[in-house]
């Protein structure tokens, strides 16, 4: 295959994977200005005012959790180190939805932990004139949400501290700097672009959830779109905000890309690093932090999951749930096959041409993980409609029958959605792999006069085996949890994990469907660990 | 890869053609499967036809009107009158004329055309707590913003459709100035943000929180049969409003048949089924709702709580208030 046909199917890809937000581009500019400026002269300020407190204490948390344990597990030695590198990447298989499920009810008013304390100390002081805190809003959501996402982070700093090595490390403490400020003012700068491609992550899926803040009551702009379009029945409105919340993420992006510059991150690492020892107070805090993430973001909640499922054991016999898993699982697996698969042509077509332009499918292919799922399943809902009745009619128009909703009332819909909102989990991956492979692999292998097809299948993808295993792992991971897009697009007579769950939740009743939450955690555990495997650990 | 990805997907599109058995029926619903799968079990088994239910969260209006004539629905059920006229007024359902002309539902519960019909009723009562609150005989939705009740109550979100309805009964009775401002008072006497469920609410008069709260009598119902929620439900009284004037303000679960039901006559079937004396008993032993069919009696539960009055305005009035209410909550920032 030459040049020009691997371009071919990149575009085609990407404009396929782009088109459900490009409709919603356009559905933007229709007029429906009564509504918009309803909701801008009533509560659309407190939803912004929400949705920034929200991602921004979310980045706040993750990066709290997350860089100093990348850190101490990447750099230092202390007890369990081991265990726990891999340990802290488990609440990822948490959906956040379950987790703040369960802390409402631990912490909420009425909830044993409160019940404890007012019982311990006020008990003669009428309830009302209590002071209580409320875990039901912005900074419990951005907890919920950051306990179960800093993982991502966490990964990408991991991997990049590990890279970076101890040199420059002992450099820096040779020079008279103590630890703290090597890592201030070395480590971390050098991490830049890999921490804010791991914040990217955390701060689109915070701002794109819909289910948590819900729980929480906390409205943000997704509450927004949800109540223009269903509340308010104004599809024009719903797009209008969405496309104002992905202008405002792009053009965050491109400060930061302005502000870093032209500075470069190449670093070699050469050589073995050694670990720092940490002693006595300090290895016992290092354990304890990693330690408490782990329990509060996975142990805990498990726990209490299973409490739950036991309880209620006769509501989990219905034996629809080992269906349920299987077409879960089959799901995610195709949808993590395909996203890798476009991944590759994406990086790969830019790679080999020479032209500026073609890197475009490659980035706006990843576009839509910026957009709330619900927004895009309903963007995919009304795109692929509207495709399929013009071809429906078509065919009655020349004598054929009907085929009927051959793509929104089939799993096509739910796929394409999928693979619409987590390509950008693949690209990001596969395309920072790409990159790690040198040049001039390149130049020999043309000069041999082989093949693109062949530098490809021989060369590179034999080199970054081991990302591509991980873009497919993150992708199964996402989809495992996804939520918002298959509860609106699954077809008859399917459920993923995750809607079965969620019927239960709507009803405030997880705990019949306790055994669907832990199986959700249970298969996203192999990937997870196996993440954690591909990516340094010895 | 590329030759597994064509696999997987033709496998994929291939695996959910199960539309061509006829023997079947399709639901959209926005009542959970749970609710409603022991009673259809029961249809499937006398009748031999499927019942394919896909329980949507919000916005089967929507998705109807972009399915347009190929869509494989063939009734919808909701949990609320005002999504089930919602579909009727945006002309996607069908008149069904043999239900219409069987008089086993009342005429205020149905369409006058047949275009729906009630299920099941239930009351938007109020939970009051047992040891706080003495005199429960004038409770009115109305008197729930009276400085009385300053911090005292609690309630799930406003725009829930529970709470959407009963603010657009509001209007119809007291235009929409009045009810902005019984909203406004309302909200000032929450004691917190509204937020969870109705069952939440009752777990909250308990732990003393708040004394009174908006919640559907068949909640009362279902946390009586909850071994952890009885001691929510034991310390409240399940009261109905409005006793002393137009009565307590009634939802209805409803069902309608889609414009282009693709299986017409099972459609017919299980309509005439779900309003039968056999299935409407079932809906009221599990669910604890009223049934709608006039032959059936509540449960035993049921009828303990009393007899009461209902608000008999007409639910196509209270419907044309729904996007008035919708706004006002928004003007009253109620759940912010």
């Amino acid at each position: 295959m030459n040049n020009n046909k691997w371009l071919i199917w990149a575009w085609a890809a990407s404009i396929a994977l782009v088109l459900p937000t490009a409709f919603l581009l356009l559905q933007s500019l229709t007029p429906d200005t009564v509504l918009f400026e309803h909701l801008w002269a009533t509560v659309l300020t407190d939803y912004i005012v929400n949705t920034i407190q929200l991602v921004g204490l979310v980045l706040l948390f993750s990066a709290v959790f997350a860089l100093p344990t990348a850190w101490l597990v990447a750099m230092c030695d202390f007890p369990a180190r081991s265990y726990l590198q891999w340990l802290l990447m488990l609440p990822l298989a948490m959906p956040a939805y379950v987790i703040a499920y369960i802390y409402t009810d631990l912490f909420d008013f009425s909830g044993p932990i409160q019940r404890t304390l007012r019982a311990i100390f006020q008990s003669d002081v009428p309830v009302g004139q209590l002071w209580f805190f409320d875990i039901r809003n912005v900074f419990g959501a951005s907890l919920m949400l950051s306990l179960v996402l800093f993982p991502y982070l966490y990964l990408i700093a991991r991997t990049a501290f590990l890279e970076q090595g101890a040199h420059l490390f002992q450099v820096s403490r040779g020079l008279g700097q103590t630890p703290w400020q090597s890592f201030r003012r070395i480590a971390l700068p050098l991490c830049r672009p890999a921490i804010v491609v791991g914040l990217m992550f955390i701060g689109a899926e915070a701002l794109g959830d819909f289910a948590t803040v819900h729980y929480f009551s906390v409205n943000t702009l997704t509450t927004a779109v949800y109540d223009s379009w269903l509340g308010h029945g104004s599809l024009s409105a719903a797009a209008k905000i969405s496309i104002l919340m992905l202008v405002s993420v792009f053009a965050i992006l491109a400060i930061e890309r302005w502000q870093r510059g032209r500075q470069r991150f190449h670093h070699k690492y050469t050589g073995q690093s050694v670990l720092f020892k940490l002693q006595g107070w300090r290895a016992k805090a290092a354990f304890m932090y990693c330690a408490s993430l782990v329990i509060a973001g996975f142990i805990l909640p498990l726990i209490i999951l299973a409490g739950y499922a036991i309880d209620y054991a006769s509501f989990a016999t219905d034996g629809q749930l080992g269906k349920v898993l299987l077409q879960t699982v089959w799901l995610a697996l195709l949808v993590a096959v395909i996203t890798t698969f476009l991944g590759i042509l994406f990086a790969f077509t830019t790679r080999v041409s020479s032209q500026k332009a073609v890197s475009w499918p490659l980035k706006i292919s990843g576009m839509s993980y910026m957009m709330p799922s619900t927004v895009l399943a309903i963007a995919v809902l009304i795109t692929m409609t509207l495709f399929e009745t013009k071809i429906n009619d078509m065919l009655i128009a020349f004598g054929y029958d009907a085929p009927g909703l051959f793509l929104s009332g089939t799993l096509t819909a739910l796929v394409f959605a999928f693979v619409v909102r987590f390509q950008a989990v693949a690209n990001g991956t596969i395309e920072t792999s790409f990159l790690t492979v040198s040049p001039s692999l390149d130049m020999a292998t043309k000069s041999l006069g082989k093949s693109d097809t062949k530098l490809l299948f021989g060369v590179h993808i034999p080199l970054i085996k081991k990302s591509l295993f991980t873009a497919m792992l993150l992708v199964f991971i996402e989809c495992m949890k996804e939520l918002p897009a298959a509860l609106l697009l699954r077809p008859f007579n399917f459920d993923t994990l995750a809607t079965y769950l969620y019927q239960y939740v709507s009803d405030e009743q997880l705990e019949q469907a306790a055994l669907a939450a832990i199986l959700i955690v249970l298969a996203g555990l192999y990937p997870v660990i196996r993440l954690t495997r591909t990516n340094g650990v010895h | 890869m590329k030759r597994l990805t064509a696999l997987l997907l033709a496998s994929a599109i291939l695996s959910t053609e199960a539309f061509a058995n006829d023997e079947e029926v399709n639901i959209y619903s926005y009542r959970q499967p749970f609710l409603i799968e022991p009673i259809t079990e029961v249809f499937t088994e006398e009748t031999g036809i499927a019942v394919n239910i896909l329980y949507v969260k919000d916005g089967i209006a929507k998705r109807l009107e972009r399915e347009g004539k190929y869509s494989p629905a063939d009734i919808v059920l909701t949990s609320d009158f005002n999504r089930l006229l919602e579909i009727t007024d945006k002309g996607l359902t069908q008149a069904n004329q043999q239900m219409q002309d069987s008089d086993v539902i009342p005429d205020q519960y149905k369409d006058s055309e047949g275009h729906w019909f009630a299920l099941t009723k239930r009351v938007r009562a109020v939970y009051a707590s047992k040891s706080r609150v003495s005199n429960t005989a004038d409770i009115s939705y109305e008197n729930l913003s009276s400085a009385q009740y300053k911090g005292r109550i609690c309630t799930r979100s406003g725009k829930h459709p529970y709470n959407v309805s009963l603010v657009a009964s509001m209007i119809a009775h007291h235009g929409k100035d009045a009810t902005k401002d019984w909203l406004l008072g309302l909200k000032n006497n929450l004691a917190r943000k509204p937020q969870g469920n109705d069952r939440g609410q009752a777990k909250a008069i308990k732990e003393g929180l708040c004394d009174l709260s908006l919640g559907n009598s068949y909640y009362f119902g279902k946390m009586l049969m909850d071994e952890k929620q009885k001691p929510w439900a034991d310390a409240v009284k399940l009261v109905f409003p409005n006793q002393q004037d137009r009565g307590s303000h009634i939802n209805i679960s409803g069902m309608a048949m889609t414009k282009y039901a693709p299986h017409k006559k099972n459609a017919q079937q299980l309509m005439a089924y779900l309003s039968s004396e056999k299935a409407q008993s079932l809906y009221a032993d599990i669910n604890m709702e009223y049934p709608v069919n006039s032959n059936v009696e509540p449960s035993e539960l049921v009828k303990s709580w009393g007899e009461f009055k209902a608000d008999d305005i007409a639910l196509t009035e209270i419907v044309k208030h729904r996007q008035t209410a919708y706004k006002l909550l928004d003007e009253v920032k109620f759940d912010l």
